[in-house]
């Protein structure tokens, strides 16, 4: 983690990384204000070929900030935001997707009213035929979608079907499969599991594992930490707009993150009061000492 | 990097037909697929009101009955297509109605008070009524405000320029008499003649209209422009979010609104000669009506441009069918009501079987 020189945490770890290993996307200290508000600030991310970055966070920590700006919703107001090394300011999503960066939106990933196919080549379609008479290539397109979503291992019997009677699972994989095909190098996961249950989440977890086999980076932004580290390969945990952890898979345990991300200190100070109550069995509670965790602030530095 | 522990899952999806997570879903039935089409509803709807005037009121079965009811469907139907393109974009325009008469007020004053051919005023007046839509569209996606307030802001604006100009320039509600300017003939001919057919006259806003409506179809099914403006109506994040131009999307479409304003205001004047610049209050809302008895969603993201012929042929077929019959037909706009209501339940009630997983 050498080439992440304003790392949150001390390099535990010996450098392993190469050239091939260089990050795709790079946030250095950056942050993001509306206006008075800062909801972001000294955030620092590192996105590699073929690694999943995971971001946890509770409801308002700056996650969907944190997201915009590398898709290009939104422009950063601090920091640093580098792509392939170079620091960059998306005018817009497209410029981001020309980059090779895409997003998809737990709740915005389709167009539920219409057709598979017509959904999948959003915003790219194809077609032939000269203008005035360009129109879209419906044969090619149907059966571009049919392949990649078989590659993908969805199987529909008919794109026409509007994506909104899909299940929640498979609207994720069909607009995962999109952002495959259209040349994603960075795939932006927003939530893709929150609203599925257990056996559509682990489908989607299996096209994330997917997509790393493919060569992707692939950010995961999720508030289960137990999904992120069923297929996460980095961790950070946000918390206030800032990071709170930030740990390679080795440096940290699924009851370490678990603790993190449900507020950690806190949540020790919330068991006391819970005791002083009474009736409340507060035993289970982990204590403020137990959260030794490798890192816990930006300015801690080493744990 | 090589320290790090193995993720705990790693296997590619299994790309098998078994619960590789693709659900192999029974195909529904045909008549199912069918009537998840928006026009279905609206073409049985067509079909009963017209059956039920050809047994209610004889004269109905004439052609030259049929072509008035056509051309009566024609001058709303004209209106509705670009109307029920921008509801499947997601926006509706209230100025619609009023931005027909601005426009043939600007054509027939322009011509009049310059003395110029009348194809001048036709010219300037398509420039007005293309800027009054880009207009409206502009200002929608930069205040973001619905399009409910910024078009009845228009609605409201234009309603005043077209009286108080009007008697500004002419000293009457009335613009003057323009048939006896040069040009006249021609732009007639394109706006407001007519054809004989088997003996019978019809009027060309007939052929307009279903020549537009092949057109509007063309491209809301076969083209990226008409992909983009279900998207945009459909969900205008997603849309943006996957690159789709969403500001030129709905800019464009209150334009082509203006177009249609523009080509029905011509068809008024040339047909009247004349102007009467109070008109065009509530037509907007037939315009709304057809298009949404033609299975276009309110809200967007559904709908068609085939369905508002026939949401279009059914209003023309009771105004003009209640006439037919014989009835009082301060019974029309009651009637339409009624209509109105019942093509709404029932493509909601289409909708909901047709979808339903």
């Amino acid at each position: 983690m050498t080439t992440d020189k304003t790392g949150t945490h001390g390099a535990v770890l010996a450098d392993t990384g190469n050239e091939q290993d260089r990050p795709l996307v790079e946030l250095r200290g950056a942050g993001k204000s509306y206006g008075t508000v800062r909801a972001l600030h000294g955030v620092d991310l590192t996105v590699r070929p073929g690694r999943v970055t995971c971001v946890l966070g509770d409801n308002g920590a700056g996650k969907s900030t944190l997201i915009k700006i590398i898709s290009g919703l939104h422009r950063h107001t601090e920091g640093e935001f580098l792509v392939d090394g170079e620091p960059v300011r998306f005018a817009g999503p497209r410029e981001a997707l020309d980059r090779g960066i895409a997003a998809v939106y737990q709740d915005l990933a389709t167009v539920p009213l219409m057709p598979v196919w017509r959904n999948f080549f959003l915003g790219s379609e194809l077609t032939k035929g000269r203008w005035p008479l360009r129109r879209l290539d419906i044969a090619r397109m149907k059966r571009t979608a049919d392949e990649e979503l078989r590659a993908m291992g969805i199987v529909l019997d008919d794109l026409e079907q509007p994506v909104g009677t899909l299940s929640g699972g498979q609207r994720q994989c069909v607009a995962i499969a999109r952002a495959v095909h259209f040349g994603a190098r960075v795939l932006i996961l927003d939530e893709p599991t929150a609203a599925l249950g257990v056996k559509q989440s682990g489908v989607v977890l299996k096209y994330i594992a997917a997509a790393r086999e493919r060569g992707l980076g692939v950010i995961f932004i999720t508030h289960n930490p137990h999904h992120a580290y069923m297929v996460g390969d980095h961790f950070s945990v946000l918390r206030l707009g800032t990071l709170e952890l930030s740990a390679d898979r080795g440096e940290v345990s699924l009851t370490e993150l678990t603790d993190h991300m449900a507020g950690g200190a806190e949540l020790a100070a919330l068991k006391h009061e819970l005791a002083q109550v009474g009736g409340v069995d507060v035993a289970a509670l982990p204590e403020a000492d137990d959260l030794s965790a490798p890192v816990a602030a930006p300015s801690e530095g080493k744990s | 990097m090589s320290q790090q522990a193995a993720p705990a899952v790693t296997a590619p999806p299994d790309p098998g037909p078994g619960e590789g997570g693709g659900r192999r879903g029974v195909r529904r039935p045909l008549a199912l697929r069918l009537l998840a089409r928006p026009e279905v509803g609206v073409l049985l709807g067509a079909a009963a009101v017209l059956v039920f005037f050809l047994i209610a009121a004889p004269s109905v079965r004439q052609g030259s009955s049929m072509a008035t009811v056509l051309y009566q469907s024609s001058t709303i139907g004209i209106m509705a297509l670009p109307v029920a393109l921008l509801m499947i974009g997601g926006e509706f325009d209230l100025s619609a109605g009023v931005a027909v008469i601005t426009s043939a007020l600007t054509a027939s004053m322009l011509s009049y008070q310059l003395t110029v051919n009348v194809w001048t005023g036709v010219l300037v007046a398509l420039l007005v009524s293309l800027g009054i839509g880009a207009l409206n569209g502009w200002m929608l996606v930069r205040t973001r405000l619905p399009s409910f307030l910024v078009t009845l802001g228009t609605f409201l604006i234009l309603q005043g320029v077209n009286l108080a100009v009007t008697k500004q320039v002419t000293g009457n509600v009335a613009t003057d008499d323009i048939s006896d300017m040069d040009g006249f003939g021609q732009a007639k001919a394109l706006f407001a003649s007519s054809f004989g057919i088997g003996g019978v006259q019809v009027k060309i806003t007939v052929v307009w209209w279903l020549v537009f409506a092949a057109l509007a179809t063309w491209v809301l099914l076969r083209t990226k422009y008409g992909n983009w403006v279900f998207a945009v109506g459909g969900n205008q994040e997603s849309a943006r979010a996957v690159g789709v131009p969403v500001t030129f999307t709905k800019i464009t479409l209150f334009t082509l609104v203006g177009f249609g304003a523009w080509f029905t205001g011509m068809h008024q004047l040339f047909s009247f000669n004349t102007v009467q610049s109070g008109e065009g209050v509530g037509q907007e809302l037939i315009y709304i009506a057809a298009a949404v008895i033609g299975g276009c969603l309110l809200t967007g993201g559904h709908g068609s441009a085939i369905g508002p012929v026939f949401g279009a042929f059914m209003f023309g077929m009771v105004n003009q069918g209640i006439v037919y019959a014989g009835w009082n037909p301060d019974w029309f706009k009651a009637f339409l009501g009624v209509m109105l209501l019942g093509a709404v339940l029932i493509n909601l009630w289409v909708r909901r079987t047709a979808t339903r997983r």
